[in-house]
């Protein structure tokens, strides 16, 4: 079943265009993550599927329901954590997921809205006004204010920009479970190691396109294999091992005559040969690291537009 | 359209008490500013002048400054309530949950109109030791209080989405509803008035709202209740389809 259905958006603010044309499909179940950097237009798409921001083109549909045509189901499947950290000073936090639970038509909703404040480590701070919480605390709010009517699809717009090591864990933790038990996630993030511990599929958006849409375990396949990292005492790289040296380390290592040297190794079992090459040109290795490609990698390259090996 | 459904009732709700929580500033303070104005005006000008044939001048003011009070009052709980909301961004909570227009204004509307009345009836109980008060058709005194603070809780929806500052809400509110109010015959009978002023004071809708409502106390007013009520219900309806289209198009809310 399609969880968010997104065909061709366009956006234009006075003039800029936000969204030029994006269409994207998202699974029930997934945990999909929007990725790309400020101004690329994801917090207007995700305006764009909360019914916040109209399309001048296109169309958003949540579990098949139209956000602007038929905007009573499509708000009903859908939970947004808004970027800004908002809040309304008036009320407690009980209060405040109360009243959000009473806008989505749920009444006697406190079994759930407890189970959320646990879930968020919130139960403490239950009757203490918003305006007396900390800026996690706050967060934390927000999150369970999108959650308070069970949605199946959850929106979380920088949900950890700004907090600390444990509401990550706690977060992530109880959306994981949220993931395991069907609920559709869909993450903006600029912490990039987050999106590829959580996420199973990723679009990233540049200047308003999609430029690339993939799964995570595909994307990361891209940037074929790691790097290794040799740090040589004595002795320079041999002639055969010079095609290995990683495409932006070239010009560096080229110049400086360098006794570092990055090597894209393709498989683990090439290191070996690749010692024993050194070796044998009698250079002699101070320090060396093998390192993983990451999403990082694969993110650089994609909004520098170089090609993806 | 669905006036009693759970999503109506919370906002309603949350409207109360949000007012209810700082009831010093939104139900006291103005309770408090009426009766000085009462001591002020009453004391003046008792004896002096006579609006009413037969009633004295402050029985004649504490009407005007019940409804003062009602329509003042209803106005700054919805526009306040929505500018902080727009300009703090918890608006956000409004919007993004299956809410209808209709609901929402409705929802706002009438919380605006249990403020307006908790602070007019606090100005009358208070006010009430001060004169003699006759209660000759009370239901037009119901009629009208309820039709005034709807009309400007629903002025106070459309100022509260149209406004991006609180300088452009104060503008709404220190141009238009105060002079409005002021010069609807709070503090006096537009009989008094010189012949063009007179003529201006039939274009003001506020002067409707408060000389129907000093009908209900006197059963005397400067032009028929049955004439005030078709202006004011009108005005109603006219302010209220503005309000609903503001929300059903999204005006200013989602871009």
């Amino acid at each position: 079943m399609t969880a968010i259905q997104i065909d061709r958006v366009e956006k234009s603010y006075k003039g800029f265009k936000a969204l030029k044309g994006v269409s994207l499909s998202i699974e029930q179940g997934e945990f999909f993550g929007l990725l790309g950097p400020n101004g690329a237009g994801k917090t207007t798409l995700i305006s764009t599927i909360a019914g916040l921001i109209r399309p001048d083109v296109g169309s958003v549909r949540i579990h098949g329901h139209d956000v602007v045509t038929d905007q009573r189901q499509a708000r009903m499947k859908l939970g947004v954590v808004p970027q800004e950290l908002v809040f309304d000073p008036f009320f407690t936090v009980r209060e405040t997921l109360r009243l959000q639970s009473g806008y989505f038509g749920l009444k006697n909703n406190d079994k759930w809205i407890d189970e959320v404040m646990e879930n968020l480590d919130l139960t403490a701070k239950a009757d203490v006004n918003m305006r007396a919480l900390s800026g996690g605390m706050k967060r934390r709010v927000l999150v369970a204010q999108a959650l308070v009517h069970k949605p199946p699809v959850i929106v979380l717009d920088e949900p950890t920009a700004g907090v600390d090591v444990e509401l990550r864990q706690t977060l992530w933790k109880f959306i994981s479970r949220l993931n395991r038990e069907g609920h559709t996630v869909v993450l903006t993030t600029h912490y990039l190691e987050e999106a590829q511990a959580m996420c199973q599929r990723v679009a990233m958006l540049k200047s308003g396109n999609v430029v690339a849409l993939d799964t995570m375990s595909q994307l990361l396949r891209r940037v074929s294999g790691s790097s290794l990292v040799v740090h040589l005492k004595h002795g320079t790289l041999p002639e055969g091992l010079r095609h290995l040296v990683a495409h932006d380390q070239h010009d560096e290592n080229a110049s400086n005559g360098g006794n570092k040297v990055t090597l894209r190794v393709n498989a683990y079992n090439e290191v070996e040969g690749i010692l024993a090459r050194l070796r044998e040109s009698g250079a002699e290795i101070d320090e060396m690291q093998l390192q993983q490609a990451d999403l990082e990698d694969i993110f650089l390259q994609i909004m520098d537009g170089a090609p993806v090996r | 359209m669905n006036f009693l459904s759970v999503g109506f009732r919370t906002l309603f709700y949350k409207e109360i008490l949000r007012f209810w929580k700082v009831a010093t500033q939104t139900i006291a303070a103005p309770v408090v500013t009426s009766m000085l104005y009462l001591l002020i005006f009453g004391h003046v000008l008792e004896g002096k002048v006579q609006m009413l044939e037969g009633v004295n001048y402050t029985s004649f003011l504490i009407p005007g400054l019940v409804m003062m009070s009602v329509l003042q009052n209803a106005f700054a709980n919805s526009s306040s309530s929505l500018i902080q909301s727009k300009i703090t961004g918890n608006l956000v909570f409004i919007l993004l949950p299956p809410l209808s227009h209709w609901e929402i204004v409705s929802a706002y509307v009438a919380a605006s109109i249990v403020r307006g009345l908790v602070v007019g009836a606090g100005v009358f109980i208070i006010t009430a030791w001060f004169a003699h008060l006759s209660f000759v058709a009370p239901l037009w005194i119901i009629v009208f209080a309820l039709l005034g603070a709807a009309i400007l809780g629903t002025m106070g929806v459309i100022a509260g989405i149209w406004a991006e500052k609180f300088d452009q809400l104060a503008a709404f509110q220190n141009f238009l509803i105060m002079p409005a109010t002021f010069l609807a015959g709070v503090f006096y009978s537009i009989q008094k008035l010189p012949p063009f002023w007179l003529a201006v004071s039939h274009f003001n809708p506020f002067f409707y709202m408060i000389d129907g409502f000093r009908y209900g106390f006197f059963g005397k007013s400067d032009v028929s209740p049955w004439t005030s009520l078709a202006i004011v219900a009108v005005f109603f309806v006219v302010l209220a389809a503005v309000a609903i289209n503001m929300l059903r198009r999204g005006y200013k809310l989602r871009h």
